[in-house]
């Protein structure tokens, strides 16, 4: 018999006859399923002259299909208690949604009925226009999202899809029609687009049938492949101030442009990440701005390796008095960090924590349902949560300060800070 | 020495001698234990010039002790793949860790050594006073939160649930360390709290463990002072928040059941209807959104157009507390309409209750939030032990059939029973439009939500 951590998740990963990817996965903490499916839809396929379909299509495509009105999907999912949250992030687009097992068939043949059907009803799209029209104005009130939305655009510019608000602006979201998101839908919403996750209590087989049920009938054009233009690497720091004088706190985004998922050298960039400004309360940066200094309640960084280098974002909530005290002592934790690499211990440490976590991270329905299209999206292998131990066990202190050298440096960092500071 | 040794269904509860309530729950889904120590302790017990009391005891108790050097609290848990969290709230503090079941001794000695040994070195106690006070100006930042605030402290007028959990500014920049200590030895006693342990573990050698860290902590009899009862309301109250912002945002809120009282399942039901099933898991439920795209303010609000998003929120608490509900008025739709819009609903639930068909929904929902927010043993964990701390953790697996035996009569008296306008306080965020010569504020402090945390 072999135990738990010996066998990993293995989950089973099945292609349907028309290039749905399905990965089911029995888990019986409880009598539940969650189901995860993500398209090829992200924002960075939203037209450059139109950006924020995308999440206009994440907000309007479960209202109503050819065959069912809005109020028929609602009633439907409400009656059996299931939530359906779709998601877009800059390469995904995702719908999500926990059922009790007895529920999975009737709730797997709603959700394809959404992506296979959509109508886009005129008076959906003009209600939620509304909303989103309201979102992104609540967005320009709220510092942290004007700091990380500013952070971007410096770090990509305005034409890279990663520099782009991913809700767009008031002004484009008025005009964005619903052809615009109709042609979305026939661009991106395909069979070999989806990969759809099945993590409950019921034998992976039988998930597998259920989803060849739901959508071995949809037949539908290639989604085309994408290609990004090339990043400049930036050669100077730059820094921007959204004064926003009626709030209480100033948030700092600071960052760069870091690597691909797809590099080798990514295990050493997360760790590094880790013991700059994750491990424990925010790791070194942690230490120094909330332990020592008391200056702030949140600071942490975080790093997006992605199909293109995505950003290592550093974050932190402080008083407007100590903007320039926090962003002096991030330059400081950077530049050590560069010039030393980390101890021993903190490589030891954030090593054993990176690997520990995973049991915790693998324990809902939901957590593994997320690490399987992580897993299915960069290729990484059905057993990439056995391996995940010995990929950070090669890493040497050298390999991370290699990557702190490559990318930390505060001459070349971009700044923003959003809230009631108005410069130095 | 167990005083008790009772076991209902898979949780074995025993009381140490001293006092200290150990719940234990086996669930061997995944190689992990989670171990939470409670305390009957939160916002509700602050008195004048030490509102905030009890959060910032919280984060001082994460600042080393007699035997774990403050040097050595980075990384406790950490290193062996673990999490740690605490929060506080109006009726309780807790701590939690969940960790491979390797570390439970590790996890059991930092709870035993918080109970009883945390240092409260005063250059610690200051630099946290800057900490938390950058924590309430977080919360200031955001208008939502800035109003619950404002209608919660209109709301009560003499029971200690009105004032903010993460405290007024003024207390904040005037509490002393010896006010931080000694409400830590008044209340850290093990006659106060409840340590739960769920995992794949073993209850006899968690008790085992228990006994050995815990046994010798002395217990101190507490002297509690029963907060001031809420008098009667005796007609609407309005509160607005007018500041500079982009959105408007309107709350209502209505002096609502404990957990104790009769119409607490009605009322939930009738929240449902409202605006789709939370559940009762603070700490698990409230990260999903609710389903609530056939619910009645739903419907009337945001597909009306008039609002982009509509919350309700009724959490089970040792004393009355509020029905909130929240709405986010859409780009250009006035408070006004929006306020007539929800009243208009809510009238008409106050006088005809709901049917059959929505409560029958009602009660799939909940059954199934019950459901998703067991999914993982530290949300087992924290129900049981959430809910000894406003009633009794025996709760817990009746909650199933408390939701299953509400009836459509209940409803319809719970609505009829609360939803009337003199048991309303009615909240706006009237946005004001900028203006060059506004000087930026010292701030006025804000409340930090249902719960705060120690980090995120």
């Amino acid at each position: 018999m072999t135990t738990l951590e010996q066998r990993g998740l293995a989950p089973v990963r099945s292609l349907l006859d028309n290039g749905v990817r399905v990965i089911a996965k029995h888990s019986g903490a409880t009598p539940a399923v969650t189901i995860h499916a993500t398209f090829d839809a992200g924002t960075v396929f939203d037209p450059t002259s139109e950006p924020g379909v995308a999440h206009f299509v994440s907000r309007t495509i479960d209202r109503g299909t050819a065959s069912h009105t809005a109020d028929d999907i609602a009633e439907r999912l409400d009656f059996r208690g299931v939530s359906l949250a779709i998601t877009v992030n800059r390469h995904a687009l995702s719908l999500i949604c926990t059922c009790l097992v007895k529920d999975l068939d009737p709730i797997l043949a709603t959700l394809a009925d959404i992506v296979m059907h959509p109508a886009f009803p005129d008076r959906e799209v003009e209600t939620r226009r509304g909303e989103i029209v309201t979102m992104i104005r609540q967005d320009e009130d709220n510092p942290a999202a004007m700091a990380a939305e500013g952070l971007l655009s410096l770090l990509y510019g305005a034409v890279h899809p990663y520099g782009r608000r991913p809700r767009g602006t008031v002004e484009i979201v008025e005009r964005i029609s619903r052809s615009s998101m109709q042609a979305f839908h026939t661009a991106r919403f395909a069979p070999d687009s989806l990969s759809l996750v099945i993590v409950g209590d019921l034998d992976p087989k039988r998930g597998i049938e259920s989803a060849d049920r739901a959508f071995a009938s949809w037949r539908s054009a290639a989604a085309a492949r994408p290609t990004f233009p090339a990043i400049e690497p930036p050669r100077e720091r730059r820094m921007r101030v959204i004064a926003m004088m009626n709030k209480a706190q100033a948030d700092i985004a600071y960052g760069f442009t870091a690597i691909t998922r797809s590099d080798p050298a990514f295990y050493a960039y997360w760790l590094m990440n880790n013991i700059l400004g994750e491990y424990s309360i925010g790791g070194r940066l942690g230490d120094s701005i909330r332990e020592r200094q008391g200056m702030a309640y949140y600071v942490f960084s975080a790093l997006d390796a992605n199909v293109v280098a995505g950003p290592l974002l550093i974050r932190a909530g402080v008083n407007p008095a100590n903007v320039d005290r926090a962003l002096a002592s991030i330059d400081e934790e950077i530049a050590r960090m560069a010039a030393d690499g980390p101890t021993d211990r903190e490589l030891a440490e954030s090593r054993q924590f990176l690997i520990g976590s995973l049991p915790r991270r693998l324990e809902t329905n939901a957590g593994i349902a997320n690490f399987l299209q992580m897993v299915e999206f960069f290729d990484l292998g059905m057993d990439y949560d056995l391996r995940v131990p010995d990929l950070l066990a090669r890493v040497t202190r050298d390999d991370v300060q290699a990557a702190a050298q490559a990318v930390l440096d505060p001459s070349r960092a971009a700044v923003v800070v959003a809230g009631p500071y108005s410069g130095s | 020495m167990p005083l008790v040794d009772d076991q209902t269904g898979q949780v074995h509860e025993q009381v140490l001698d001293n006092g200290l309530r150990v719940l234990v729950q086996e669930v061997r889904t995944a190689p992990l234990a989670s171990v939470w120590c409670w305390y009957r302790v939160g916002s509700k017990n602050e008195g004048p010039g030490l509102t905030g009391v009890s959060h910032w005891v919280e984060h001082m108790n994460f600042k080393g002790t007699t035997n774990i050097p403050r040097d050595k609290v980075k990384g406790i848990i950490e290193q062996f793949g673990g999490y740690w969290n605490g929060y506080t709230w109006i009726d309780q503090t807790t701590y939690t860790e969940t960790a491979t079941r390797d570390v439970l001794d590790r996890m059991l000695f930092i709870e035993a050594e918080r109970m009883a040994n945390c240092l409260y070195d005063p250059a610690d106690c200051e630099s946290e006073r800057t900490v938390i006070i950058s924590e309430l100006q977080g919360g200031e930042n955001d208008p939502d939160q800035l109003l619950d605030q404002e209608l919660t402290a209109t709301a009560f007028r003499a029971h200690p649930y009105g004032h903010p959990t993460i405290g007024w500014l003024g207390d904040l920049q005037t509490m002393t360390r010896d006010d931080l200590y000694s409400y830590y030895r008044r209340y850290y006693v093990p006659n106060n709290a409840a340590l739960v342990i769920v995992g794949d573990v073993d209850r006899d050698d968690v008790m085992r463990r228990v006994v050995q860290h815990f046994g010798a902590i002395q217990p101190r009899d507490i002297v509690k002072v029963s907060p001031t009862r809420e008098p009667e309301q005796l007609g609407e109250r309005r509160v607005t928040v007018s500041r500079q912002g982009t959105t408007a945002y309107l709350k209502v809120g209505y002096h609502a059941p404990s957990i104790q009282d009769a119409d607490f399942f009605p009322l939930l039901v009738l929240d449902a209807v409202l605006t789709g099933a939370k559940g009762v898991n603070l700490w698990a439920s409230f990260r999903t959104p609710a389903p609530q795209r056939s619910a009645r303010l739903y419907r009337a609000l945001v597909d009306g157009g008039f609002a982009s998003a509509v919350n309700g929120a009724l959490v089970p608490t040792n004393e009355p507390f509020l029905y909130t509900i929240s709405v986010t008025a859409t780009e250009g739709t006035s408070l006004s309409v929006v306020e007539e819009t929800t009243l208009a609903q809510l009238d008409a639930v106050r006088r005809h209750g709901i049917t059959e068909q929505e409560l029958q929904k009602a009660k799939n929902q909940l059954r199934a939030r019950l459901v998703f927010e067991g999914d993982c043993i530290s949300n087992i964990a924290h129900q049981l032990g959430y809910f000894e701390t406003i009633a009794s953790w025996r709760l817990v697996p009746s909650l199933a059939a408390r939701v299953d035996a509400v009836t459509l009569q209940q409803v319809g008296e719970a609505a009829a029973a609360r939803l009337k306008s003199t048991n309303r306080t009615l909240g706006w965020f009237d946005p004001q439009p900028s203006t060059d010569e506004e000087a930026p504020h010292a701030g006025e402090g804000a409340g930090a939500g249902p719960a705060t945390e120690q980090r995120r």
